[in-house]
């Protein structure tokens, strides 16, 4: 496939040996499009990390292959591959100024002084550091370092570039900042980012595909509207935004929940004991007289502005999370201990294997 | 009130045995500066201020030829064993800690431990058979013997240095195409440079103050400075020496100046 960057062959990596072996990755293929802004997401100490300096060539895998560009690169050392790290730490030099971090990279492959003048200046523009240049790194705040590592990794242009929780030592708005800043960039550019997070909901914003990771191993991998509409399995699905789980028996295309509610499912679930799961804005609140699938009683209702968090109690104690949506008459979820009726968005019911 | 903690500072009479100590230290010192003022001879009558020791042991051509030689031993044994200490603790600091770190830990600090009378005593007999079997006479055995105890004064302090740089920055090198060597050329020993002049500097003390070792290993005509003046107070005590003294002890005081500077942490 000529469109795939990194691919990764039956990965596997263990730490140690014998009693305090640690498997971090077991047994990885993944493929990475180029051009694609790709996410590893999961808990910490899933491997993400791991993974990542394989590809970067920082660790040596115990078992399997990486390729970029269809050519096997397991063997190459770090410096050999077209490929970037933004560290999580920046591991900016404290002895070089801005300029010259920027500058490294392209300094070591021996470019002319001219030719990295010229990419250091476009690469300080892309990140807004002008002015910035003849500082040391010390001078400047975690943001602005934050970018001159951003900028020191681009400045080869890279085939592919390597994100590292890179934006976890910020604050929260410079954190959303950085988000449109980072996906802004490499729209522009069109270099293949793989990015590592542990947030869910940076993520779902900023990527093209995600890869859902768990203990070493890979759950899902697809886009964000996949993974959140359609997750694998109860992990992926608790990982990723809020979900009510219902214990349910499935029968054909009928799931029966607390014994006595019958609910439509999809004829391609799985069969037997499992988990429903639907998520809360899946589920739409109407009047109790009119027609429903389901009724409740509202227990609990938080107001949030756009939209109001409902806490819903059905016949045989079965509790439900559900958002009301606010309408622009400042409309208002029922009050509670209201009787409402529920209605499921079609395909919002999933029944998911453990 | 907060539990205070235990401070030998709180201790009755502490301050008294402080002061006593620092006296003790002390007022030696700044007698042997003070006369080293002195317009006569004597090291025990003060006899009104004048300069003129300073001009009589500069034009000593004795005293000039023995600086000399000392500013030249210290010179190559400094740069020598500051090169064999930067080597030791880029091999013990940048490899997975082994069972055999600790003996090679006490191997390279072995001259802080074993008495240097000792060591004067096995370099001596070491050197004599060498002497014997090349003919050789020159002041190789001096620099060798200096270099060799001055290695664990330069590899601390290179040491630390190098404890406390983050790995990371040589991944990071290795990351945007430094070779091993670029890396250790560009950031690692840039890094590394305070350590390595710091310790460089406590060799060159260290070995310019050195008479034990010395006084063994050398060959008839090679004195040293601290050799040279123990003989000379030996014969009589004169302000010359004080003289020489004072000014070893400036050169001695901006040294390790520059060494604190050095290794000062920076924020
Ligand atoms: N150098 C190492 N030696 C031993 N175990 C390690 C090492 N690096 C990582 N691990 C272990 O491997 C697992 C995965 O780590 P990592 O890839 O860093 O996870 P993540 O980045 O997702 O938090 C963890 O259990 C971690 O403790
Ligand atoms: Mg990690």
């Amino acid at each position: 496939m000529r469109d795939v960057a990194i691919e990764a062959v039956s990965l596997r990596k263990v730490y140690g040996t014998d009693q305090h072996a640690v498997v971090a990755l077991d047994d990885v293929s993944i493929s990475i499009r180029k051009g694609e802004f790709f996410t590893l997401l999961g808990p910490s100490g899933c491997g993400k990390t791991t993974l990542l300096k394989m590809i970067a060539g920082f660790e040596t895998p115990s078992e399997g292959n990486i390729l970029l560009n269809g050519h096997d690169i397991t063997e190459q050392p770090p410096n050999r591959r077209p490929v970037n790290t933004v560290f999580q730490s920046y591991a900016l030099f404290p002895h070089l100024t801005v300029r010259q971090n920027v500058g490294f990279g392209l300094s070591m492959l021996g470019r002319p002084a001219a030719e990295i003048d010229e990419v250091v200046n476009r690469a300080l523009g892309l990140v807004k550091l002008e002015a910035m240049a003849d500082r040391k790194p010390q001078q400047l705040s975690g943001g602005q370092q934050q970018r001159v590592a951003l900028a020191r990794a681009l400045a080869p242009s890279p085939e592919v570039l390597l994100l590292d929780e890179p934006l976890s030592a910020l604050d929260l708005k410079l954190r959303k900042e950085m988000q449109t800043e980072l996906k802004r960039l490499q729209l522009e550019l069109g270099i293949t980012f793989i990015f590592v997070t542990h947030d869910q909901e940076e993520a779902l914003t900023m990527s093209d595909r995600i890869a859902v990771m768990s203990s070493g191993n890979l759950l899902q991998v697809g886009t964000p509207k996949e993974i959140y509409n359609h997750p694998v399995n109860r992990f992926v699905a608790d990982f990723i935004g809020e979900t009510n789980f219902i214990p349910a028996q499935v029968a054909g295309t009928t799931a029966t929940i607390g014994g006595d509610i019958a609910l439509p499912v999809d004829p391609a679930s799985p069969q037997g004991s499992h988990t429903l799961a639907v998520r809360p804005e899946h589920i739409r609140i109407v009047p109790s007289g009119a027609e429903a699938t389901l009724r409740a009683l509202i227990t609990e209702s938080v107001y949030f502005g756009t939209d109001s968090h409902v806490r819903l109690r059905l016949a045989n104690d079965i509790e439900l999370v559900a958002r009301f949506q606010s309408d622009e008459a400042g409309g208002d979820a029922p009050p509670v201990d209201t009787e409402v009726g529920l209605i499921f968005a079609p395909g919002a019911l999933q029944v998911l294997e453990d | 009130m907060a539990r205070r903690d235990f401070s030998a500072a709180r201790l009755p009479g502490f301050a008294t045995i402080a002061i006593t100590v620092f006296v003790a230290l002390y007022a030696p010192i700044l007698m042997l500066v003070a006369y080293s003022f002195n317009a006569g001879d004597s090291i025990a009558i003060w006899e009104g201020f004048s300069l003129k020791w300073y001009p009589v042991a500069w034009n000593n051509a004795e005293v000039r030829e023995v600086t000399l030689r000392s500013l030249t031993i210290a010179a190559t044994a400094s740069v020598l064993s500051t090169t064999v200490a930067t080597m030791a603790a880029l091999g013990t600091t940048r490899r997975r800690q082994t069972r055999g770190q600790t003996f090679i830990y006490l191997l390279i600090n072995q001259p802080l431990m074993v008495p240097e009378i000792v060591t004067a005593v096995a370099l001596l007999i070491f050197f004599a058979s060498i002497k014997v079997a090349t003919g050789y006479q020159g002041l190789g055995y001096l620099i060798a013997a200096h270099t060799a105890f001055c290695i664990p004064f330069a590899y601390l302090p290179i040491r630390a240095r190098l404890e406390g740089m983050d790995l990371t920055l040589e991944i990071a090198a290795g990351d945007l195409y430094a070779s091993s060597w670029q890396t250790f050329r560009h950031v690692t020993l840039p890094l590394l440079a305070p350590g390595i002049g710091a310790g460089m500097m406590l060799a060159f003390v260290t070995s310019l103050d050195d008479v034990v070792i010395t006084l063994f290993v050398k060959s008839a005509g090679q004195d040293t400075l601290p050799t040279y003046m123990l003989a000379q107070i030996r014969r009589s005590v004169s302000a010359e020496v004080n003289a020489i003294s004072t000014l070893l002890l400036l050169l001695t005081v901006l040294l390790l100046t520059a060494f604190f500077l050095l290794t000062r942490k920076r924020d």
